[in-house]
Order: C-alpha cells, then sequence, then structure tokens
C-alpha cells in the first residue's frame, strides 16, 4: 500500500486521481520560477513548489492542486499562490465538477514576505468565490508538514476536509506558539502533545475535518470519492446561516473547552471512552469509538 | 548558488516524449527537468546547486551520466540542494527511465 504521507505531491496527484488524467498548468518545463528566491540566492523549483491541472476523479472532471512539501515546506510564494488562484478562476470558467487541494505548507514563505501574504489572501478569496459559483472545494492533507498558517484557514474555508491520523492542521505551529508564549504554554518537542492538539484524530472529534482515514493514498482516494458524493447533496456556496452555525458552534467551544489544557480533557468531557487509549487506535475502531461523541456534522 | 554548465556532442540518443520531472528540491536532493530539444545531435546539462566549489564532482558526474546514455537532442536542467553525486546520478538515470517510459 503505497504510503501518502511519503510520497511526493506529484506521486498523490497520480495516485489520487484517475491513472494517467492528470494535465498540468503551467508545468515545470515553463520554468515560472519565484523572482524571489533568485535575488536572495536561494534555490528555487521549476514548479515554484505546486503542481496544478484539470483531471478526472472517478470518471468526474475534477481541477486540483498538490503542495511538495519538500520544497521549502510546501510554503507559499507568489508565484505558487498565483498557480493556486489562477486554478481556482479557471475553475469558475470551465465548471469542474469540484476542486481538490492537496495541502502541505507551513502557510506563507516568509522569503517572500508581503508577496506571500497578500497570495494566501487571494487564495482564500478564490475558494469562497469557487463555492459561491456552486462548485465544492475539497482538501486532502496528509504530508508530514501538514497544514499551517494561512494555508490553515484555506483548509478550514473549503466544504469539507478529509485527514490522516498522521496529518495536522492549525494556524500557527508549534515552534511559533512556543516561541512566542513560551514551553510552558506549549512544548513544540513534545511529540504526543503536537499530534493531540493539532492531528487528525483530534480534528476529527472537534468536527474540523469531515473523515479521518489510513495513511495510504487509496484511502485519500476513496474518502474524496465518498466526499464529494455526500456535497453533491447539499449547495457548495458559503450561507450567512452557515457562518453564522459555526461561529456559534466556536462560541460553544470556547465555553466548554476554553479552560483545559490538554485535548485528552476535551476527549474525556465528549464521553470518548477510554480517551487516553484514542492515540493507539486504529482508524476503524477510532471511527467506531468516536462515531457517538464527535462534534460537527460529517 | 553556483551555475554550471555542460555540453556533450555526438550522443545517438534520442527521446521523444514530453518534458519530465523527477525529484524535489529539498535537503540533499534535486529536481531534474529533462525535454527534447533541437540541439544539433548535443546533450546539455544546466545546474543549479546550493552547494558550491564542487565543479569538478559534477563535471564527473555528468561525463559518466552521458557515457551511460549517449543522449542526443536532450536538454536537463537542475535545481540542486546539496545532494551528494549517488543521488545525482541516480536521479538523471530515473530522469531518463522516466522519458523511456520503465520508471
Amino acid at each position: 500500500m503505497r504510503s501518502y504521507l511519503e510520497s511526493t505531491a506529484r506521486e498523490r496527484l497520480q495516485h489520487v486521481l484517475d491513472a494517467g488524467s492528470f494535465e498540468e498548468f503551467i508545468g515545470p518545463a515553463q520554468r515560472i520560477v519565484s523572482p524571489h528566491l533568485a535575488q536572495l540566492n536561494a534555490p528555487v523549483a521549476f514548479d515554484d513548489g505546486v503542481a496544478v491541472g484539470r483531471a478526472t476523479l472517478d470518471g468526474q472532471p475534477v481541477f486540483a492542486a498538490a503542495q511538495e512539501g519538500g520544497f521549502m515546506g510546501g510554503a507559499v510564494g507568489e508565484v505558487h499562490g498565483a498557480k493556486l488562484t489562477g486554478l481556482l478562476r479557471r475553475a469558475l470558467a470551465e465548471r469542474p465538477a469540484a476542486v481538490l487541494l492537496l495541502l502541505e505548507t507551513g502557510g506563507v514563505r516568509l522569503h517572500e514576505a508581503n508577496a506571500g501574504l497578500i497570495a494566501v489572501s487571494e487564495v482564500m478569496r478564490a475558494v469562497l468565490d469557487v463555492r459561491e459559483a456552486g462548485i465544492p472545494v475539497l482538501v486532502l492533507v496528509g504530508g508530514s508538514n501538514g497544514a499551517f498558517g494561512g494555508m490553515g484557514i484555506v483548509a478550514r474555508c473549503a466544504n469539507a476536509i478529509v485527514m490522516s491520523e498522521e496529518a495536522r492542521l492549525a494556524m500557527s505551529g508549534p515552534e511559533v506558539i512556543e516561541t512566542a508564549n513560551g514551553v510552558e504554554e506549549f512544548d513544540s518537542r513534545d511529540r504526543a502533545l503536537v499530534w493531540r492538539t493539532t492531528g487528525g484524530k483530534h480534528r476529527y472529534l472537534l468536527g474540523d475535518c469531515q473523515a479521518i482515514v489510513p495513511d495510504t493514498v487509496a484511502a485519500f482516494r476513496a474518502a474524496a470519492i465518498a466526499t464529494l458524493a455526500a456535497l453533491g447533496a447539499g449547495p457548495a456556496a458559503l450561507s450567512v446561516d452557515a457562518l453564522e452555525r459555526e461561529h456559534a458552534m466556536l462560541a460553544e467551544r470556547i465555553a466548554r473547552f476554553g479552560a483545559m489544557r490538554d485535548p485528552l480533557e476535551i476527549w474525556r468531557a465528549l464521553g470518548v471512552p477510554a480517551p487516553e487509549r484514542v492515540p493507539l487506535l486504529e482508524i476503524d475502531a477510532f471511527i467506531a469509538a468516536a462515531a457517538a461523541h464527535r462534534l460537527g456534522e460529517s | 548558488m553556483e551555475t554550471l554548465q555542460y555540453r556533450f556532442e555526438r550522443g545517438d540518443k534520442r527521446l521523444a516524449s514530453a518534458a519530465r520531472l523527477v525529484g524535489v528540491v529539498s535537503s540533499g536532493n534535486l529536481e531534474v527537468l529533462i525535454e527534447a530539444a533541437p540541439l544539433g545531435g548535443a546533450c546539455t546539462i544546466d545546474v543549479t546547486t546550493a552547494a558550491t566549489g564542487f565543479g569538478a564532482i559534477w563535471g564527473a558526474v555528468m561525463h559518466d551520466f552521458q557515457q551511460r546514455w549517449q543522449l542526443a537532442d536532450v536538454r536537463i536542467a537542475i535545481n540542486d540542494m546539496g545532494a551528494t553525486p549517488a543521488v545525482v546520478s541516480l536521479r538523471l538515470d530515473q530522469a531518463v527511465a522516466t522519458m523511456l517510459g520503465e520508471a
């Protein structure tokens, strides 16, 4: 079974989408590289760390993008962000059945500073425009760098997120929190704590992701097909009602869990049986244990 | 960063398929972009590497590569982040194998 975590961005596209169907836009042969990195005398990549294009998924036409976590942690520079935004805007014109974003990223590429920040905000707006046009956006997170920073927000702007247990999703990364607030607040070297706080199982229990899968490319593919089929029943656009429900859910979450120090306490409060065993459970057993207790809509 | 350029004449193996990219620009790794191009029968390799001062070793690895494959009308471009010579050789062979539909 091919690991999603260990695959490159291009391998993920090849195996999540229908075999041989991916047709890249602005491929590496065009050499559209970062102008900023060259000025800083830093290595560039011919695709600036992201592949975008069209394909089919289970026979349905889709657009897809995959970030390469190996290149600068999947961070978003000006060109990288423009490729994501361009893909989403092209989706408005060509109307695929869905847009898939295979995210693996630390967020903004700090070398590119404001250009990277603007790029991420443009991606967010473009995701919401695509949803407004009735086209669902699905995010897959399963790389070792997780999805952090502004791209963590992008992920939560999508219709649904599929994660593996190994995946992480959050705003500020562990080192950032420790640097800003001290090791007493968050010990970034405590890997078990980092995964309890940002990992796939916690996100699934809180309802921040809609599906959790074992770390195989085949499992991500199957979950992407199933999740898109489930999304097909409802509206893709973000409504004011949905936004207000989300705000109410978040307010309730802070009220219920805001004083707690560790996700373990949250799992216990949710009524998950044997919460200390949660990190050890295989995915099927975990989903069964979580079923009656997790928040959010599946 | 250091830029190195190589040109080998008199190869005889041409590659037909569209441009391919193998590898990733990450620590100790490199990406290889390979494509067919009208170069008067030559094979050119442009290297951009983060590790400066290793021109002689690059030259030897590139020479061995061309000895193995005898490529003609092929353009190769490399972005390197400090890959070892063995990794560079394997990536180059992977690039050719991908073009030949063997990878």
